[in-house]
């Protein structure tokens, strides 16, 4: 009894035993759900062990829109608690646990599969190929990011939520502070999904360096394309830090180590450096990504080429040598000094400079433009006035002088939702309602859309203009609680106006995606919006080689110009094509990695040790497997495209 | 014809860098100064890693050099500004004791 004393919550109340509960039942009725309508095998041929990159991107988009709703349950809860002064709605412990869980969900388990979704989805089709580089690494980097999520939302039930916040700053993450086995799963979980986004950055800064269709030099790769290898990059520099970090972290809550603590010559501050070394480049990450849609979305629907194209490029360029040099901004008021502060404080402030250039070109795409005011498009509209919003005040922020004022206020919480919401979540959300149809077939309502995308802009202020007053009159952040004479309650219940706003709104797209499943029209065509970009170039849905043969670029919008000029896109004659096999390899890996985590977690060792054997196993068998893949025959290719509606 | 065969930079770039290691081995061996012995091992570090890179592991011999050096000229500008900047902020100048 007492070996499973350990996975009993230390702090529970009645929803976490009711949460149990419906965990319990809704497994359940999957499994049994799959298996009365015969499911498995389909889920297993066309799902689990797919490599195709635009499966493994509805994947990654499907997780990602689970742990928004996740986290935004989230939000809801503390947003309750904080409604009115004194709430009794929650206790302190609760509610450490659920703001440590949504930040670390909403950054790395909703935005992050959601950029990565896309990017797997998009930049393949967008560069003329057949796939990623290393597909079934795609693959393995997918399950391992599944496996990280799930092992960290079982955390509230068993074993209890880590409770430091999502930085979760040494010594308070420390055993001494932190009892429960919660950190140990923050690190862990991170770790696991963090290893699969390092693949994901080697994997994509390879496809888009090396398999770009013939004619495409980098310059004429369309702008998303460039936003993700950008991206990756900064990926691939950035994720070992936190790799390391987190395995410090993780030596010190289970193998008695001291790097992060306060004594016996520990630097507690050393793990808020490393954090934010990997931590700022992370907000680069996800933002530029949500550029690069933006600058596609605006480029189609204001029928104009994109301004700036060079200067865009030179701004994201500039931007990733930039993000690794402000991160000590994040903690100007640990003891650094002045000296220090002002280097950091003029760095950030000149990181607005190439986002302001980006800014300027999207505006200047849009003069004398041909607008036309789709969904995605207002999304991008709406992006750039709360965009800025965000911006202002992170300017603000950077002054170290005065950052001392609003450090660790509500004030902070404001800037940086203003600058995720709109920048990245608004991206997203414009994004899947642009390639929404070549995902699936059908296009998503607009109307509907547009009615939703107005709720979650206004919500959007709504919910956090209130937080920028209560935190510059002293609301401190992480507080579960305030007086009534503090006089921060209108806020907040503003504040929980706004939240609620922001839950109808998704709620909304819940209910479009479902409207235009049942009633939207199928016969579309390949390219409903009358886009410039390759991905729109081959047909819908796309087959799994996504192009029956190479297209040839000659400029920056090789698609328009076939439209418009009637030059030939794809010349040559269909030949039969190379693809990967599906593996099961990948999936296998990220079950045992979750075990993995899973025994870690309670440093069970016996069961981590086997854990780690069945890992090395499979990279074993992964590397003496003999695959070549498979062609497919041109009668096939052939069939497929006449199904398709011809060779385009 | 023997001459264009046989590997001759390889050889030398194999014998220089058993050299490297030699003298980096000093540092272990003689009594001398902290600083002394940092510079010794940061500077046949360095030399080794851009040896093996050029001459063991081919960068710039394919087509796609320029993307190879720009990558690690990047990745070194990188590192050199984090552990610059924790230094400055950790060490240097941290003010709590």
């Amino acid at each position: 009894m007492e070996f499973f004393e350990r996975f009993a919550i230390p702090h529970p109340s009645p929803a976490i035993y009711a949460s149990m509960v419906a965990i319990a039942i809704v497994s359940i009725a999957i499994v049994v759900g799959i298996t009365y309508f015969k499911k498995w095998g389909y889920l297993w041929r066309e799902w689990l062990t797919t490599v195709d990159h635009k499966r493994l991107g509805i994947m990654y988009i499907i997780a990602a829109i689970l742990m928004l709703f996740r986290g935004g349950a989230d939000a809801i809860m503390m947003r309750a608690q904080l409604s009115a002064p004194e709430n009794k709605l929650l206790d302190a412990q609760h509610y450490n646990e659920i703001f440590t869980t949504h930040g670390v969900v909403m950054i790395l388990f909703m935005a992050m599969p959601f950029i990565i979704g896309f990017m797997n989805f998009v930049v393949p089709l967008q560069i003329g190929a057949r796939d990623v580089a290393f597909p079934r690494l795609n693959a393995l980097s997918f399950w391992l990011f599944f496996a990280g999520a799930m092992l960290f939302n079982i955390s509230f039930v068993i074993g209890g939520s880590p409770d430091a916040g999502w930085t979760s700053y040494f010594p308070l993450a420390d055993n001494e502070f932190s009892t429960s086995v919660g950190t140990n799963y923050y690190m862990i979980a991170i770790q696991i999904a963090g290893l699969g986004t390092l693949a994901t950055g080697i994997n994509f800064m390879t496809t888009i360096l090396k398999m770009r269709a013939p004619g495409m030099t980098l310059m004429k790769m369309p702008m998303f394309t460039w936003s993700a290898l950008i991206t990756n990059v900064i990926i691939v520099f950035a994720f070992p830090v936190l790799t390391v970090a987190l395995a410090m972290g993780t030596l010190d809550r289970l193998f008695g180590t001291h790097f992060f603590a306060s004594t016996n010559g520990g630097m507690d501050m050393l793990w808020a450096n490393l954090f934010w070394v990997w931590g700022h480049p992370e907000v680069y990450i996800l933002i530029l990504p949500a550029f690069g849609i933006y600058s596609e979305v605006i480029s189609t629907f204001a029928r104009r080429n994109l301004y700036g194209y060079k200067s865009m490029v030179a701004s994201m360029v500039i931007i990733s040598l930039l993000s690794f040099v402000v991160w000590v901004h994040h903690f100007f008021t640990m003891g650094q000094g002045a000296f220090v502060n002002s280097i950091f404080s003029i760095t950030t402030m000149a990181i607005a400079v190439p986002t302001g250039v980006k800014i300027f070109n999207w505006l200047l795409t849009l003069y004398k433009g041909k607008i036309t005011m789709t969904t995605p498009m207002l999304y991008s509209m709406l992006f750039i006035p709360l965009f800025t919003l965000g911006g202002v005040t992170g300017v603000m922020l950077g002054m170290s002088a005065a950052d001392y004022q609003y450090h660790n206020t509500m004030f902070l919480v404001a800037h940086f939702h203003m600058v995720i919401i709109p920048g990245v979540v608004f991206a997203m959300l414009a994004a899947l309602y642009y390639y929404w149809p070549k995902m699936f077939g059908f296009m998503l309502n607009d109307r509907l859309g547009k009615i939703g995308a107005w709720i979650i802009a206004i919500g959007t202020l709504v919910a956090f203009m209130p937080m920028f007053i209560s935190g510059l009159d002293g609301q401190a952040r992480r507080m579960y609680t305030y007086s009534e004479a503090s006089g921060f309650g209108i806020w907040n219940m503003i504040s929980m106006v706004g939240a609620l706003m922001l839950a109808a709104g998704f709620a909304l797209i819940v209910y479009n995606i479902y409207y235009s499943f049942r009633y939207a029209p199928r016969d579309i065509g390949s390219d409903p919006w009358d886009a410039r970009t390759l991905e729109w170039a081959t047909h819908t849905p796309v087959p799994e080689y996504n192009f029956a043969t190479m297209p040839k670029i000659d400029s920056y919008e090789t698609f328009w110009d076939s439209k418009k000029k009637g030059t030939p896109l794809f010349p040559d004659k269909i030949e039969k094509i190379h693809m990967p096999n599906n593996s099961g390899i990948p999936f296998i890996m990220g079950i045992i990695f979750f075990m993995w985590g899973f025994s870690f977690v309670f440093a069970m060792w016996i069961p981590l040790i086997i854990c780690t054997l069945g890992i090395f196993a499979c990279m074993a068998y992964q590397s003496f497997e003999n695959d070549h893949g498979r062609y497919i025959s041109i009668e096939e290719i052939e069939e497929t495209e006449k199904e398709l509606g011809g060779k385009r | 014809m023997m001459k264009e065969l046989f590997p001759m930079k390889q050889v030398m770039g194999f014998i220089f860098s058993l050299v490297l290691t030699a003298v980096a081995l000093m540092v272990y061996f003689f009594d001398m100064s902290f600083a002394v012995g940092m510079t010794i091992l940061l500077v046949t570090a360095f030399i080794q890693a851009g040896l093996q890179l050029v001459l063991f592991m081919h960068a710039g011999e394919s087509e796609d050099k320029n993307a190879i050096y720009i990558t690690i000229y990047y990745g070194v500008l990188i590192a050199i500004f984090t552990i610059l900047g924790s230094l400055l902020t950790m060490v240097w100048t941290y003010q709590i004791q």
